[in-house]
């Protein structure tokens, strides 16, 4: 077999696979956000009624507000996950004594199922009850009504996947950590460099290329990380203030059968991702290999 | 001495992070001890004085938990088997050949993950519906070995990429084909990655809920997170019983982490953006 043949034959099936249970229900959903699919038109067939939903989602009141919350929501996780793993990586990357206990069991947020996590921790955010506000009241602090204001919902979504995500990032640091030449600190000891210049000059930008394309993913997943927001905030409690993107277009097809509704609101959710994410990779690209 | 003070420093932090990362696992299975299914309590004792283990017996016996295990472990086990032996090849062929198009179809992979689950869902259900795969495992097999996919494959290609290419050249000129360079010199050397691999595609089987609940009706086909939810959604949800069936099903996969995190560490090389 020539070269070329292996590489088209070693390519094919993961080809086949992406296309049929991806890329085809993608073109799919494109037909039905042109239609008028919903619960009553599901039996006899749905209409074409060509840019109609996307109108609709346009003229949606709240869209704005939640796109914000969205872009809040992603870059707050995104950047507390990188500071606190990286963070973490840097003490661990020490001679410390049981430091592969630490690893392990700081690791365990990320091997939890993200549902049971979730469920755990709206328990915690509980008003009277939950184990947070029992500690802070230990502590002669006041209450914190989480789950039935706005801004407290989201930080109790917030709190629960910093916590579910930093793991992640802290792993892939430790990885590049691991790959920073140590002749690169041992020449700038000789030459007197102190501990905060290496971290400065030696090992963040070092870090910086591996932990790009970290970025760019988790950037992806928060953005339409549908079962933290949804499971901690019951369904955008209260009363629909608390939604990001994808968890209001999840109720729009499933709790209100707004399929057509929901399929073009998905289309406009990927295409907003599609664009963040070009500029990222950019970005990545670029610092990967020097500008 | 002023060492010894500061790594004592360094311990002290560790055992605060420490703390605050284990403490909502220490509260599920605080909840799991509780004898009346009481979600709530004022109390911020782990253990609870009327402690039982009662639930756990439950779970075991009296509930499907033992059916719903074996499901989730078939469904796992083959979108892992299923992801490693995907990845493993697209992952190779893009990071040894010169194909055209291979940047475009790297961010290709990339852009599959950026559908929210809404886009995919029910196209999904309709064509596993006329594919006669509603309501079977080999559905949601493949619906989560495409979701890994995109995910593994970057890691391997990452790895791959740092794997000298000489090696395979002295393979090949030893008397290696193209497959046996491959099987023989370089899948052996991405040990590393191709656990990460399994690893990833076995707990994209494991806990998800979402697809599970849409191509999956029957009980006796339930998956761990379906059986779960269905112990949280009856008539009044039993939370001890709840909290008790999540830490069983988190056991397996945080001992897989803790057996694997080594390699994690070693194998997780998503670098290589640029072809």
């Amino acid at each position: 077999m020539s070269r070329r043949t292996v590489a088209w034959w070693f390519l094919l099936p993961s080809a086949l696979v992406l296309g049929a249970v991806v890329a085809w229900p993608f073109v799919y959903n494109f037909w039905i956000s042109l239609t008028d699919l919903g619960l009553y038109t599901i039996r006899d067939g749905a209409h074409f009624i060509g840019i109609q939903q996307y109108l609709r989602v346009f003229a949606e009141p709240d869209l704005y507000r939640y796109l914000l919350r969205t872009l809040v929501w992603t870059l707050l996780n995104v950047f507390f996950h990188v500071l606190i793993g990286v963070s973490i990586a840097l003490i661990l990357n020490r001679p410390l004594r049981g430091r592969s206990l630490y690893r392990a069991l700081l690791i365990l947020p990320w091997a939890l199922p993200q549902y049971i996590a979730a469920l755990s921790w709206r328990g915690m955010f509980n008003y009277e009850f939950g184990s947070i506000n029992l500690l802070l009241a230990k502590l002669h602090f006041s209450p914190i009504p989480w789950l039935s204001t706005e801004v407290g919902a989201f930080a109790a979504a917030l709190i629960t996947n910093i916590w579910l995500g930093f793991p992640f990032m802290m792993v892939v640091a430790l990885g590049g950590l691991q790959s920073i030449p140590r002749e690169m600190y041992e020449a700038a000891e000789i030459d007197g460099a102190g501990a905060w210049w290496q971290l400065r000059k030696i090992t963040l930008p070092l870090l910086r290329p591996v932990m790009m394309p970290a970025i760019v993913l988790g950037t992806i997943w928060t953005f339409n990380n549908l079962n933290v927001m949804w499971l901690v905030t019951n369904q955008g409690e209260p009363g629909d203030s608390s939604h990001i993107l994808v968890t209001y277009v999840y109720k729009a097809a499933f709790n209100y059968y707004r399929y057509g509704y929901a399929a073009a609101f998905s289309v406009l959710i990927f295409l907003i991702l599609l664009g963040l994410t070009w500029i990222n990779y950019r970005q990545a690209s670029r610092s990967t290999y020097g500008a | 001495m002023r060492t010894r003070l500061c790594s004592l420093g360094w311990h002290l932090l560790l055992i605060l992070l420490v703390m605050a990362t284990i403490y909502p696992v220490l509260q599920i299975f605080s909840i799991s001890l509780r004898p009346s299914n009481a979600l709530y309590s004022t109390s911020l004792r782990i253990i609870p004085e009327d402690a039982s283990f009662e639930s756990y017996r439950v779970i075991l016996f009296e509930k499907p938990f033992w059916i719903w295990m074996r499901n989730s472990l078939i469904v796992s086990f083959a979108t892992a088997i299923l992801g490693v032996t995907l990845a493993s090849t697209s992952a190779y062929a893009l990071s040894r050949f010169e194909l055209r198009g291979k940047n475009p179809m790297l961010f290709g992979i990339l852009t599959t993950q950026m559908f929210p689950a809404t886009m995919l869902l029910l196209p999904l259900y309709l064509l596993m519906r006329n594919l006669g795969l509603v309501n079977t495992l080999l559905g949601v097999v493949l619906a989560y070995t495409a979701t890994a996919l995109p995910f593994c494959t970057w890691t391997m290609k990452g790895y791959y990429d740092t794997i000298p290419r000489s090696l395979e050249e002295a393979g090949l000129i030893d008397g290696l084909d193209e497959l046996g360079a491959f099987w023989r010199i370089t899948l052996p050397l991405a040990a590393p990655a191709l656990v990460i691999t399994f690893l990833f595609s076995f707990l994209a089987g494991y806990a998800e809920f979402i697809v599970a609940r849409t191509l999956l009706v029957s009980k006796d086909l339930y998956t761990l997170p379906l059986g779960l939810e269905s112990l949280a959604s009856t008539f009044q949800t039993e939370w001890a019983n709840y909290a008790a069936g999540s830490l069983l099903v988190a056991i397996p996969v945080v001992a897989l982490f803790l057996l694997l995190s080594r390699y994690l560490v070693e194998g997780l090389t998503l670098g290589g953006v640029k072809g």
